[in-house]
């Protein structure tokens, strides 16, 4: 009995000492958005909440915390308030798997991968939930666009994985990261590139990020699935969309560029001179690398039209990913080097 | 039972939206994201200009000009005095007109830029719009300095323009936001005359636009955004009364300033670019060489401008107020100033037909005079509102974000529909 709630208390513990640094997280990296959008765009950004802005986030939240949540007349309420819970849910639950170093992660199961899938997959119920009980068209609109971009995004994503676990022989996302081993060129990026730049443009697709922000469309259906959200349901789907940034920033990381593996590996004299650096640093950095490039991909591109999305992602993105998913098989067989002949 | 009867639904854009280009409100008939109608309904931003216009003297209308297609100002204030001076049979000081020109054709950069940042926006695409801002804001300077106002700017009057070119440009100051090297670097191109601070704008202007093109012209994704969408033939360009970039797009090199040229731009060296698809893509290509080719008559306009000096209003006191010291030590200055400011000038009767290129099209003003000092009728031709009627014929068939490509390539502006 006392056994059991030390575990209870101690895996609960581990659950605040990741959740809460990842809300912070969160909160700066809507922050960094606007900063560094704000310079791509010659101006500075935040400037006034605090020293240089910083306090800017901490002022978002409070202002949403304190708004009205408004429930539209003729609205579900009942599934409108559960769908900001179910956008948020997977998006953090999906952290559970995530190992962040060596013996650093809350559980450490053997199908890791199909959990973050299985997981992150449900996180669409919310968007199509929320705009089916919102009762309004431009949010019936952004969830129908939604729907069929998730699902058909969803496929390209779960080929490219497919890759990685023929080519880690595991599916377990610890293990993925210990089969790179070796050096910078042992990462998978090499031998996956195509399936690792299919990975990424499904995971800008999957985030709703720009330029496959079509289900919340600005210029079009004005905000797509959460018109109608005020306040803090509002800011949870926000929350749940940089979450869900983090996340496949970290898993691309994780998958493609040798988790928190120094890049100086197997480099006679960096390598001792940068022993001393924590794997999460690396892990850190990486993931930093990614959501960087979030940014800077939602400050260059114009949108994508809804049927062009589509074809995106049916005609050119699945074809590819199959087709490399039979070279990866040729070479985990016939055990090409420096990848595949250790196994 | 019957079978359920299957309708399309209606969607109603605006006027409260993101791509409204301010007032407007589309009824929008959709069979999913497909539109199959497209209703316009305008009149939210009606403020009776015309109707104004009747109760106030010929100068007294003129800022009225400025308030109809709020982002290119000086273009229909030109339309107005045009008209004004027509009537009255007076021609302008040579001076005059170049400033008149080189404004038109800054207004018609300012307009493009606000088009480019705003279609930017509506294609999903928002750096455009932050970088053509960096570049009006110079523009504006401009406008204030050599007015006053920053966009409504009442500097056309009949007779010529408000006042000379101004020796001087405004500087910045040392602030919280700027210090000292923060300053000197702002006002670097500040030092000469508000000619110097133009040239050096049309020195660095083209590398803006080169700054542009690279983010959209053969951007992918903005391609397919514009490329096809909102197709219009030339013949259908014709019958719809398209002017502007709207036809030009379409292959037709209809342009006022080479087909029925005033002011001085016979004496001047530019190019009109043409389409050849009519499509959004090519009305874009064509509204971003028009920016080049009025930055190249700007240019002429400095040299001219730098060489040659001369009165900027005519000497003519029944139309044009006289120098200030003259109405404090003169009697018949003083007298001619009363009258013009209560009373203004009386125009012979008749009726006229003045037309500019404005950067949207052709803005015409047809004014009928009963002989009194008010304008018995002023009927105003906007461009935007002869475009917007094609909306539904160029939107049918197309998606919900083509409408909002459409909308942004007819440089939509409510000021001047709704009037």
């Amino acid at each position: 009995m006392l056994d059991a709630l030390l575990t209870l208390v101690i895996v609960l513990l581990k659950i605040v000492a990741l959740l809460v640094p990842l809300m912070v997280a969160v909160a700066y990296l809507t922050f960094a958005e606007r900063k560094i959008i704000g310079y791509i765009q010659g101006r500075v950004g935040p400037l006034h909440v605090g020293p240089r802005g910083w306090l800017q986030p901490i002022a978002d939240a409070v202002k949403l915390i304190f708004k009205e949540i408004i429930v539209p007349a003729g609205a579900n309420r009942f599934l409108f308030l559960l769908a900001p819970l179910l956008a948020m849910g997977p998006s953090i639950a999906a952290w559970a798997v995530m190992p962040l170093g060596d013996n650093l992660y809350i559980t450490d199961i053997d199908a890791g991968l199909l959990y973050v899938l299985a997981v992150t997959s449900l996180s669409v119920y919310g968007i199509i939930i929320a705009g089916w009980a919102s009762n309004s068209k431009y949010a019936l609109l952004g969830a129908l666009r939604s729907a069929a971009q998730v699902v058909s995004y969803e496929i390209a994503m779960g080929f490219a994985l497919v890759g990685v676990l023929l080519a880690a022989g595991s599916m377990n996302l610890r293990e993925i990261v210990l089969s790179q081993e070796g050096s910078l060129l042992h990462w998978f990026w090499l031998p996956l590139l195509p399936l690792f730049v299919v990975y990424f443009i499904a995971g800008l697709a999957e985030t709703n990020r720009a330029p496959f922000d079509l289900a919340e469309g600005e210029s079009e259906i004005v905000a797509g699935f959460h018109v109608e959200y005020s306040g803090m349901s509002f800011g949870v789907f926000f929350l749940a969309e940089y979450a869900n940034m983090i996340l496949i920033s970290m898993l691309t990381s994780l998958m493609f560029l040798g988790g928190w593996l120094s890049p100086f590996q197997g480099i006679p004299v960096l390598e001792s001179l940068f022993s001393w650096v924590p794997g999460i640093v690396w892990l850190l950095l990486k993931t930093s690398f990614f959501l960087l490039l979030f940014l800077w991909i939602r400050a260059t591109f114009p949108r994508y039209r809804y049927d062009q999305l589509m074809r995106l992602g049916w005609k050119i993105l699945i074809p590819i990913t199959i087709a490399w998913l039979l070279v990866v098989g040729a070479a985990v067989v016939g055990g090409l080097g420096p990848w595949f002949d250790g196994a | 039972m019957a079978m359920p009867e299957i309708r399309n639904y209606t969607l109603n854009f605006g006027p409260q939206h993101p791509a409204a280009h301010g007032v407007l409100r589309l009824v929008l008939e959709m069979d999913g994201e497909v539109i199959e109608r497209a209703d316009p309904h305008i009149g939210l931003l009606h403020r009776a200009t015309e109707k104004l216009a009747e109760t106030r003297t010929y100068n007294q209308a003129l800022p009225y000009m400025d308030r109809l297609d709020y982002v290119s100002m000086m273009c229909n204030e030109h339309a107005y005095v045009m008209a004004v001076e027509k009537m009255l049979g007076v021609s302008v000081p040579v001076r005059a007109r170049y400033i008149r020109v080189m404004f038109d054709e800054i207004t018609r950069i300012l307009n493009h830029l606000m088009w480019i940042g705003a279609h930017g926006l509506d294609i999903g695409a928002m750096t455009i719009f932050l970088y053509a801002f960096r570049e009006r804001e110079d523009l504006m300077d401009c406008y204030e300095a050599v007015s006053g106002a920053r966009l409504h700017a009442a500097y056309y009057r009949p007779g010529g323009v408000y006042r000379d070119l101004p020796d001087s440009m405004p500087k910045y100051e040392t602030s919280k936001w700027h210090n000292t090297k923060d300053v000197e670097r702002l006002n670097r191109n500040r030092q000469g005359s508000m000619l110097d601070f133009i040239e050096d704008f049309t020195d660095r202007f083209p590398t803006c636009v080169d700054e542009y093109e690279t983010l959209l012209t053969e951007n992918r994704i903005w391609k397919q955004r514009t490329v096809d969408i909102g197709i219009v033939t030339p013949e259908r360009a014709l019958q719809l009364g398209f002017t502007g970039p709207m036809i030009r797009g379409s292959g037709i090199a209809w342009d006022l300033r080479k087909k029925q040229p005033y002011e001085v731009y016979e004496q001047l060296d530019f190019d009109i670019p043409v389409g050849t698809n009519g499509d959004t893509y090519d009305r874009y290509l064509v509204r971003v060489e028009e920016m080049r080719q009025s930055n190249r008559i700007i240019r002429q306009c400095v040299k001219w401008l730098r060489e040659n000096s001369g009165p900027v209003m005519l000497d003519n006191h029944k139309i044009t107020p006289p120098r200030r010291d003259d109405v404090k030590g003169d009697m018949e200055s003083l007298i001619h100033h009363f009258k013009l400011f209560t009373e203004g000038y009386c125009i012979p009767e008749g009726e006229v037909y003045a037309a500019v290129e404005h950067p949207k099209g052709e803005f015409g003003i047809y004014m009928i005079s009963d002989g009194a000092n008010k304008p018995y009728r002023l009927k105003i031709r906007a461009p935007g509102f002869v475009h917007l009627s094609a909306l539904d014929e160029m939107s049918r068939g197309h998606m919900l974000a083509d409408v909002v490509a459409i909308l942004g390539t007819q440089d939509i502006v409510f000021g001047e529909v709704d009037r």
